[in-house]
């Protein structure tokens, strides 16, 4: 089964947004989707500075298998992005909630945090995806 | 839902992921598919092939089927046991399929073909079997076990009993009737290892049997991405009806000798041989970060090609493809990757062989 923390937004092409503190928004795939494209061999991030649209084309994954695009879950200016990841893309396969984080971003319209789904919300869409 | 291998319990029961391939359900991988194709590469790994067909071509004129039927001469085959790598083609020179070959004796001789074309070749078979009063028999009694690498003999002789010895001085590319087992010395790594094929009934309790000698179950991902560092193509990837073994990196596998010998798709050979070929298939490798993937468009100072299989090569941790491209093509290409051309070598295969890089 795979882990989906109840504290995390989520988008049904499976990534997760979680808010910080100051207002920021980190995002990553869940693990469902890590577990899915299997050994991850490389990942492009986005280049801080460049602003995204909700559910635009923002980052690539590419397992051994395939290539997938990761989307924004919402609007917003890229204020970081995760380096470690172009030596140690394998980080999204063994800490998907933490060390194998994507990109952060400065939302710029919070209203649409209220269009993603919660964990019990995306915990249907992995049973459903699994049938 | 898809047709299920004899062992299609046996990985669900392991957790494997299973993917449909060809109309079949098959376990891609148990987990690490990275761990997986180290496995076979250092020590011994098995797959599950069962998917594959074998089929037993018998009757008195069952040789001169076959050099009528296929691109390469089963005339080669002198020793019983002995295996040949062919193409069957079609009028045009396309290829129908691949597939191993084994002589038995002068009635009888063994095909495996790829599980996506089963039905296509068994009717291409039998398109010409009349003529020469030879009977096609599927074997699907018959399971197929794959056990590949530098460990892997030596692990799997010590389930077969009084049959080691005899199994163990198999030459390369022999496959031999042993008991209840068909064991060849043959593979789709760029591993030693055998081939096994079996009674269904038995292939659970060998597979488990394999699994407690320390062989590791190995997934179709892994074989994708050995086959690829190996230079072996995949059927309905690297070549298909629409090419030529000419223009597939296969034109070792055609017998073009003796002269005299018709086949189907020599005149369309012949003629395009004539002609000049106008594309070869060619390895690359990515110096920069990315991973090459079928489809990608390859860019040449002598017009644009085709990447036809890619993948990221846990050997060379570095991304390696085949691409079909202009006769012309220097050692330089780019690669288009999501709009951005990326520099890619073109090298020899294979890529690596029996655990080591061939090319850096």
């Amino acid at each position: 089964m795979s882990n989906i923390p109840a504290d995390l937004k989520y988008l049904d092409s499976h990534e997760w947004a979680r808010v910080e503190s100051d207002g920021t928004v980190t995002i990553g795939i869940s693990d469902h989707a890590q577990g899915a494209l299997g050994d991850l061999v490389f990942v492009e991030v986005p280049e801080v500075g460049k602003s995204l649209s909700k559910g635009g084309a923002a980052a690539v994954v590419e397992s051994v298998k395939a290539a997938s695009d990761v989307y924004s879950p919402l609007s917003g200016e890229v204020i970081a992005a995760n380096d470690a990841l172009s030596g140690s893309p394998e980080l999204v396969n063994s800490d998907p909630y933490g060390a194998g984080w994507l990109f952060k971003i400065k939302p710029s319209n919070n209203g649409e945090l209220q269009q993603l789904l919660d964990a019990k919300a995306y915990e249907k869409v992995v049973a459903d995806a699994a049938h | 839902m898809g047709f299920k291998t004899p062992l299609y319990d046996t990985h669900v029961a392991a957790g494997a992921r299973m993917v449909d391939f060809g109309g079949w359900d098959m376990p891609v991988n148990y987990g690490s598919q990275i761990e997986e194709h180290h496995a076979v590469r250092r020590d011994a790994g098995m797959f599950d092939v069962s998917h594959m067909l074998i089929a037993d071509v018998t009757g008195a004129r069952v040789r001169d089927y076959l050099r009528y039927l296929l691109a390469n001469d089963v005339a080669k085959l002198k020793d019983s046991g002995k295996a040949l790598y062919s193409c069957m083609l079609n009028e045009q020179g396309g290829v129908v399929d691949d597939l191993i070959v084994y002589f038995i004796n002068e009635s009888w001789f063994r095909v495996v073909v790829n599980a996506g074309t089963r039905d296509k070749d068994i009717a291409w078979l039998k398109r010409f079997s009349d003529k020469f009063g030879v009977d096609i028999k599927p074997r699907t009694d018959l399971a197929m076990i794959a056990v590949q690498g530098p460990n892997a003999r030596a692990k799997a002789a010590t389930l077969i009993g009084k049959h080691a010895d005899e199994a163990l001085q198999l030459k390369t590319f022999v496959g031999r009737e042993l008991g209840q087992y068909f064991i060849a010395r043959t593979g789709y790594t760029g591993e030693d290892g055998w081939e096994v094929m079996l009674p269904v009934g038995e292939a659970p309790k060998f597979w488990s049997d394999l699994k407690a000698a320390g062989v590791a179950e190995c997934g179709l991902g892994a074989r994708d991405t050995l086959r690829l560092e190996a230079g072996m193509n995949l059927y309905g990837n690297d070549m298909d009806e629409n090419q030529s073994p000419l223009e597939s990196g296969l034109t070792w596998t055609v017998a073009f000798d003796p002269p005299e010998r018709d086949f189907v798709g020599r005149a369309a050979l012949d003629a395009q041989r004539a002609a000049g070929v106008k594309r070869k298939l060619v390895g690359l490798i990515l110096d920069e970060r990315g991973v090459l993937r079928g489809h990608q468009r390859v860019v040449t100072a002598a017009g644009d090609g085709e990447l036809t299989s890619g993948t990221f090569s846990p050997t060379m941790e570095k991304s390696i493809g085949f691409a079909r491209v202009p006769v012309a093509t220097g050692d330089r290409v780019e690669v288009d990757i999501r709009g951005k051309l990326l520099s890619a070598r073109v090298v020899k295969f294979p890529f690596v062989r029996n655990g080591k890089p061939l090319v850096s």
